[in-house]
C-alpha cells in the first residue's frame, strides 16, 4: 500500500510543491531554487531511463512481429535495422571508436556512417513528413469552408479576406483588414480559450498535487 | 521574508483566491452539494466511438499526444484513457496505444493494465497495447498515420499535446473513415482538429474530462472552483477595460501586470 499509492502520492505532493513556491522567491533563496533545480535535473535523469524501457519495448515488439512472420513484418525489418545502424554508429562516433572522427564528417569532408544516414536518409524523410502538411491543409480548408449554413460562409469570407491579405497581390487592399480580424476578433476568441485552459491546467495541477487525480497512476480515487 | 520577490504577490494572491475557491467547492462537493457540470459533446462521444469499434470488430487508436507527463495536457489525456481502456476491456475490443515520449509510455501502459484489471478482463491485457515508437515528431506522424491507413482503426482518439502534426494525424484519420475524437490545449492546433474530426475537446474541456468521466464530487467540485476563478478573471479584465478607457486608477492596470 505505501509503495503503490503512499509514496507516489507523497513525491508528487513535493514535485509539486516545490516549484509553485520557488516561484514566488528571489533567485538568491538557495532554500527553495536548490531543490527545484534537482527536480529538474531529476526529471532529464528519469527520462533517460525511460527512454530505455522505449528502446527495448521496440526491439521487442518489432522481433516479435519478425518471429511471427505478421502482417507488414518487413516494416519492422526495416525499422530495426535503422535504429541499430544509426545507434550503433553514432555511439561508436560520439566514442571515436574505430577511427570515427565523431558524428560529423571525416577531415576530407566526407560523412561519417552516422552522419550520411542523418543527412542523406533521416533529414529528407522528415522533410518530406512535413511537406505533406500542404496538401493536408489544402484538404481541411476544402471542407472546412464549403457554404453549408450562415456560420461556414462568415468562415469563407473571413478566410478569404485573411488569405488575400496574407499574400503579396493582396496585401496593399486587404493587409490592415487581416491584421485587425487577426488581431482583435481572432485574438479575443484566442486570449478566451487559453485563460479558460490555463485556469483548466492550474486546476488539474492541484488535484494532481493533492491526490485527487490519480489517473495518471492508473488509480481510482477509492484507492 | 526578504527572498520573497514582491512583483510576484499579484500571482500570489490569485493563486490563494484560487486555491480557496477550489478547495470550498471541492468540500462543499463532498458535503454532497448539488454540481451542475454542462455536457460535453466530445467526452459523450467516447461511447460511440468505442461502441462503433466494437460493431466493426476493428480497433480502437488512442495518440496520448508527444508531449511527456510533465505536460497537465498528457495527465489529463491518461485520463481519458483510462475511461477508453476500461470500455475496450469491457467489450473485448482491440486497443492501440502508441506513444512518442518514454515517460509518457512508460504511464500509460501503468493506466491501461490497471484500467483492465478494474474491468475485470485481466486477461485481456497483453504488453503490445500500449507500444513504444520513437521520439522523433514526424518519424512518429508517420508510424502513426501508417497504422491508420493499413489497419483502418474504427475509431482514433487524439487527445494530449499536438503540435506539427495533429493535421497530419487527423486528416489522415478522416480519410480513413474513422470516427474521430480529438483534444487539445494547443490554441495553433485546435482549428486543424475542428476541421479534420468529428468532436474535438477545446482547451479547458480536456482538462476537465477526467472529472467528468470519473463523477467524482471532488473533482466535480475543483471544475466548479475553476469556474468562479474564471468569472473573477474576467471581472478583473472587465475592470481593467474599463479603467483604461476613462483613465482612472493608473495602479490597477499596473498591479495585474503579470511579472
Amino acid at each position: 500500500m505505501f509503495l503503490r499509492l503512499r509514496l507516489p502520492l507523497l513525491l508528487t505532493l513535493l514535485a509539486g510543491l516545490i516549484p509553485i513556491i520557488a516561484f514566488f522567491f528571489k533567485d538568491d533563496a538557495t532554500f527553495i531554487k536548490k531543490p527545484n533545480s534537482w527536480l529538474e535535473q531529476d526529471m532529464v535523469i528519469v527520462s533517460g531511463f525511460a527512454l530505455l524501457l522505449g528502446v527495448v519495448n521496440v526491439v521487442q515488439s518489432n522481433v516479435r512481429k519478425i518471429e511471427r512472420r505478421e502482417k507488414g513484418w518487413l516494416f519492422a525489418a526495416v525499422l530495426l535495422f535503422g535504429m541499430f545502424f544509426m545507434g550503433i554508429f553514432g555511439a561508436a562516433g560520439a566514442m571515436r571508436l574505430g577511427g570515427l572522427p565523431g558524428i560529423g564528417n571525416y577531415p576530407n569532408g566526407t560523412p561519417t556512417p552516422f552522419a550520411w544516414g542523418s543527412v542523406y536518409m533521416f533529414t529528407p524523410l522528415q522533410s518530406t513528413m512535413f511537406a505533406l502538411l500542404a496538401f493536408y491543409i489544402a484538404s481541411a480548408a476544402f471542407r472546412a469552408f464549403r457554404v453549408r449554413n450562415l456560420e461556414a460562409t462568415i468562415l469563407l469570407v473571413a478566410a478569404v479576406f485573411v488569405m488575400l491579405g496574407r499574400i503579396p497581390v493582396g496585401e496593399g487592399a486587404f493587409g490592415s483588414v487581416t491584421e485587425w480580424m487577426m488581431q482583435v476578433p481572432n485574438g479575443a476568441a484566442q486570449r478566451g480559450i487559453i485563460i479558460g485552459a490555463a485556469l483548466g491546467a492550474a486546476s488539474l495541477s492541484l488535484r494532481v498535487i493533492l491526490g485527487i487525480e490519480r489517473s495518471y497512476l492508473g488509480l481510482e480515487k477509492s484507492e | 521574508m526578504e527572498h520573497f520577490d514582491a512583483s510576484r504577490l499579484n500571482a500570489l494572491v490569485l493563486f490563494i483566491v484560487f486555491c480557496v475557491l477550489v478547495l470550498t467547492f471541492i468540500g462543499r462537493a463532498r458535503a454532497g452539494g448539488d454540481l451542475f457540470i454542462r455536457k460535453i459533446a466530445g467526452l459523450n462521444a467516447i461511447d460511440e466511438a468505442v461502441g462503433r469499434a466494437t460493431e466493426l470488430g476493428k480497433k480502437v487508436l488512442y495518440v496520448p499526444g508527444i508531449q511527456s507527463i510533465d505536460e497537465n495536457q498528457t495527465i489529463a489525456s491518461l485520463a481519458v484513457l483510462s475511461h477508453v481502456a476500461k470500455m475496450t476491456a469491457r467489450y473485448g475490443t482491440e486497443l492501440d496505444v502508441p506513444n512518442k515520449d518514454p515517460l509518457t509510455f512508460a504511464s500509460a501502459r501503468e493506466t491501461v493494465r490497471e484500467a483492465y484489471m478494474q474491468a475485470g478482463r485481466p486477461d485481456l491485457y497483453n504488453e503490445g497495447i500500449v507500444h513504444y515508437v520513437t521520439y522523433d515528431q514526424f518519424a512518429y506522424t508517420a508510424a502513426v498515420s501508417g497504422t491508420m491507413v493499413r489497419e483502418r482503426p474504427a475509431a482514433n482518439f487524439l487527445i494530449g499535446s499536438f503540435f506539427a502534426e495533429s493535421l497530419l494525424l487527423a486528416e489522415t484519420g478522416q480519410a480513413s473513415g474513422a470516427i474521430q475524437i480529438a483534444g487539445t490545449a494547443e490554441v495553433a492546433q485546435l482549428p486543424f482538429f475542428v476541421c479534420a474530426c468529428d468532436y474535438t475537446l477545446i482547451g479547458e474541456e480536456l482538462y476537465a474530462a477526467g472529472a467528468y468521466l470519473s463523477r467524482e464530487p471532488s473533482m466535480l467540485g475543483s471544475i466548479k472552483g475553476q469556474d468562479w476563478t474564471k468569472a473573477a478573471v474576467a471581472l478583473a479584465i472587465l475592470l481593467g477595460v474599463i479603467f483604461e478607457s476613462v483613465h482612472i486608477f493608473p495602479a490597477f492596470k499596473q498591479w495585474i501586470s503579470i511579472n
